[in-house]
C-alpha cells in the first residue's frame, strides 16, 4: 500500500511567461485515492498532462512504476493506465460502442468487456446511438467508461465530476470505492474541495503552479491547525457568565449574537474549553464545526506565509 | 523506436470507414465521374465531333480537369486532421493511449490516402470501363497511369495538408493555409515561372525551369501525364522547354515520391 506508485520529482512547466508549474513534487502511493486540489489556472491539468506523458517538463523527472514517462518502455506502462481528460470530447458521428471500440483496440483491451462497461456507467440503453445525441452527463460517463478499458491499474480523472447530477456523482464515487478495492490507483482533479474532501484518501493542493501542501485530511488539519468555532446557545441573552468562564481562555474570541454567541479557538483548547461550558449554566445547546476542507483551502490561499512553512513538508 | 503496425492499422481502418459513412467518398467518386464522362464524350467537340474518340486528347483534358480538383480535394480531406483532434480535446486522449505519435500520424495519413485512392479509382475507374470498349490496350493503360498519377498527385498535397494541419494553431487558420496552398501551387506557380521567363526574355531561369517545375507537385504531375502523350507534347510545346532526361518517369516518380515524404516527415518533426 505504501510504496510510491507515481513519483513526480521538482517539475517546472512554463508556457512562455507563465508559469504553469513551478517545482512540483509528490509521491502518489499504490492504492490511493489522490486528489490535486486548486483553482481553476492553478496547473492541475497541465501536471496531470504532465503525468501522462503528454507534455515534457521544463525540468524534473516524473516517473510511474519506476518507467520515466519519456521511455520507450512507458508505452507498456500507458496499457495500465486510464485517462478522463477535462472536458472530454468524442467524435460526434460515432456511437457510445463505436467509441469505445475504437478506443478500446487501441488499448488492446478485450472488447467483450466495452458493453459490461457501459452498462456500469448506466450508458447501456444509448451504447448504438451516436455520441452527438448525447447529454454532458452522459458524455462524462462515457468518459469514464472509456478510462477503464483495458482494467487499467491506475486511473487519471481530470475534473471527474464536471456535468454529472448529484446521484451520479454519488455513484461515481461509489465506483471509486469499488476500484480502490481492486488495488486500482487513481488521481483525480478538482476543484471542488467540499464535495471531494469525504472521497479522497489524500490530497494535495494547488496554487499558482505550486504544491502548497499534500497529506490526508486529518494531517492538513493538524499542520494548519485551523481554529474551531463553538457555537453556544443560551437559555437568556446574558453573556456576562460566558464571558467570565472565558477568561481563562484569553486567545479565544467571542462573537455574541442575540442569545447565541460563537467561540473561535485553538483546537488545542477544545477540551478544556467544553469542559468550563459544561459547568456553566444556562446554555441550552452547544455546536461544534470543525474545519472544512474549503476553509483549509482558502486559509492556504489567503495566508501565502503558512504555505511557505509547510512547503518542508510536502509528502 | 518501434513501430506497432496493428495501431497504425487502427487509425487508417477509422479515418477510411469515417470517409465511406459520411459519404465523402460517394461524393467525389460522383464528381470525379461526372467530370471524366463529360470531358471523355464532349472533350473533342471543339473540332466538330462528340462520343468517345481521341484516349490522348482525353487523357489530357482529364489532367488539366485532375490539376484543379484533386489538391483542393486532398488538401481539404487533410487539414484538419491534427489540429481538429486537438481543438475538440481528443487528441490527448488518443495520446494517452499506447500510441506513439509517428504511428498516429501514419495511421491517418494511410486511411486518407486510401479513402483517396479509393474516391479515384471508384470515379476515374468507371469511366476507364466505358472507354475499354472503345480503345485498345496501350491507351488503356495510359489511362490507368493517369489514375496512378492521380493518386500519387493527391497523396503529395495531402502530406503537405498534413504538415499545415500540425502547424496550424486552430483550424481556421488551418483552412486558411490549405486554401493558400491550393493557389499557390495550383494557380500561380506556373504563372510566376512563366512571368519570370517572359520578363527576362528567357535570360533568367532559363536552364533552371524544368528543375523548378519539380518544386510543385502539380506540374510533375502533369509532365508525368503529358510526356507519354505524342500528340500532346507537341501541342504544349512542353518538349521544347523540359529535357528528355528529366523527363524520365522514374525521376519524376522520384520526384513525386520526395512530395510525398518530406511534407509528412516535417509535419512529424514538429508534432513530436
Amino acid at each position: 500500500m505504501n510504496e510510491p506508485l507515481i513519483e513526480v520529482h521538482r517539475v517546472t512547466k512554463r508556457y512562455g511567461e507563465v508559469l504553469a508549474v513551478e517545482e512540483a513534487s509528490l509521491s502518489i502511493r499504490k492504492g490511493e485515492i489522490f486528489s490535486l486540489i486548486g483553482h481553476n489556472g492553478a496547473g492541475k491539468s497541465t501536471l496531470f498532462k504532465m503525468m501522462l506523458g503528454l507534455l515534457q517538463p521544463d525540468s524534473g523527472e516524473i516517473r510511474i512504476q519506476g518507467e520515466a514517462i519519456t521511455g520507450e518502455r512507458f508505452r507498456q506502462v500507458r496499457r495500465g493506465i486510464g485517462y478522463l481528460p477535462e472536458n472530454v470530447v468524442f467524435y460526434d458521428h460515432l456511437s457510445g460502442r463505436e467509441t469505445m471500440r475504437f478506443l478500446g483496440a487501441l488499448k488492446g483491451a478485450d472488447p467483450g468487456t466495452i458493453m459490461p462497461l457501459l452498462k456500469k456507467v448506466g450508458l447501456e440503453e444509448a451504447a448504438s446511438r451516436p455520441v452527438r445525441g448525447y447529454s454532458k452527463g452522459m458524455r462524462q460517463r462515457l468518459g469514464f467508461a472509456q478510462a477503464l478499458l483495458g482494467e487499467p491499474r491506475i486511473l487519471f480523472l481530470d475534473e471527474p465530476t464536471t456535468g454529472l447530477d448529484p446521484a451520479g456523482i454519488r455513484e461515481f464515487y461509489l465506483f471509486l470505492k469499488e476500484l480502490r478495492e481492486q488495488g486500482v490507483t487513481m488521481v483525480l482533479s478538482s476543484h471542488n474541495l467540499a464535495q471531494i474532501q469525504e472521497q479522497v484518501d489524500r490530497i494535495a493542493l494547488m496554487k499558482t503552479g505550486k504544491i502548497l501542501t499534500a497529506g490526508s485530511v486529518h494531517e492538513l488539519r493538524e499542520q494548519l491547525n485551523l481554529p474551531i468555532l463553538i457555537q453556544v446557545s443560551l437559555e437568556k441573552p446574558d453573556m456576562e457568565s460566558l464571558r467570565d468562564a472565558l477568561a481563562r481562555f484569553p486567545e479565544c474570541g467571542l462573537t455574541p449574537d442575540h442569545g447565541s454567541a460563537t467561540i473561535r479557538c485553538d483546537r488545542r483548547q477544545k477540551m478544556p474549553l467544553l469542559t468550563a461550558l459544561s459547568e456553566l449554566q444556562g446554555i441550552r445547546d452547544i455546536t461544534i464545526q470543525e474545519p472544512s476542507l474549503e476553509d483549509l483551502f482558502l486559509g492556504y490561499v489567503e495566508s501565502p506565509e503558512i504555505s511557505g512553512k509547510r512547503e518542508a513538508k510536502v509528502v | 523506436m518501434s513501430l506497432e503496425l496493428k495501431q497504425i492499422g487502427i487509425i487508417a481502418q477509422k479515418e477510411f470507414w469515417d470517409r465511406i459513412r459520411n459519404r465523402w467518398v460517394l461524393a467525389v467518386s460522383v464528381i470525379f465521374t461526372f467530370f471524366a464522362l463529360v470531358i471523355a464524350y464532349f472533350g473533342a467537340s471543339q473540332r466538330g465531333v462528340v462520343g468517345f474518340s481521341n484516349i490522348e486528347l482525353t487523357i489530357a483534358s482529364l489532367v488539366s480537369l485532375a490539376i484543379y480538383l484533386v489538391p483542393l480535394i486532398a488538401l481539404i480531406l487533410g487539414f484538419d486532421t491534427i489540429v481538429g483532434e486537438r481543438e475538440r480535446g481528443s487528441l490527448d486522449l488518443l495520446l494517452s493511449l499506447p500510441i506513439s505519435r509517428l504511428e498516429l500520424l501514419l495511421g491517418k495519413y494511410l486511411g486518407l490516402s486510401s479513402a483517396l485512392a479509393f474516391s479515384t479509382v471508384a470515379g476515374f475507374g468507371l469511366v476507364g470501363l466505358f472507354l475499354s470498349y472503345h480503345i485498345d490496350l496501350p491507351a488503356l493503360a495510359q489511362y490507368a497511369g493517369f489514375m496512378l498519377s492521380t493518386i500519387f498527385m493527391g497523396m503529395a498535397f495531402l502530406s503537405l495538408s498534413f504538415l499545415v494541419s500540425v502547424l496550424a494553431g486552430n483550424k481556421t487558420t488551418a483552412s486558411g493555409a490549405a486554401v493558400a496552398l491550393w493557389f499557390f501551387y495550383v494557380l500561380i506557380y506556373d504563372l510566376i515561372l512563366l512571368g519570370i521567363l517572359v520578363v527576362t526574355e528567357g535570360q533568367v531561369g532559363g536552364d533552371l525551369f524544368p528543375y523548378l517545375l519539380l518544386l510543385n507537385p502539380a506540374d510533375i504531375f502533369r509532365i508525368l501525364n503529358i510526356f507519354g502523350l505524342e500528340q500532346v507534347k507537341t501541342l504544349y510545346g512542353l518538349a521544347t522547354v523540359f529535357p528528355e532526361s528529366l523527363a524520365s518517369p522514374w525521376v519524376l516518380s522520384g520526384a513525386m515520391l520526395f512530395w510525398i515524404v518530406a511534407p509528412l516527415g516535417l509535419a512529424y518533426w514538429k508534432f513530436r
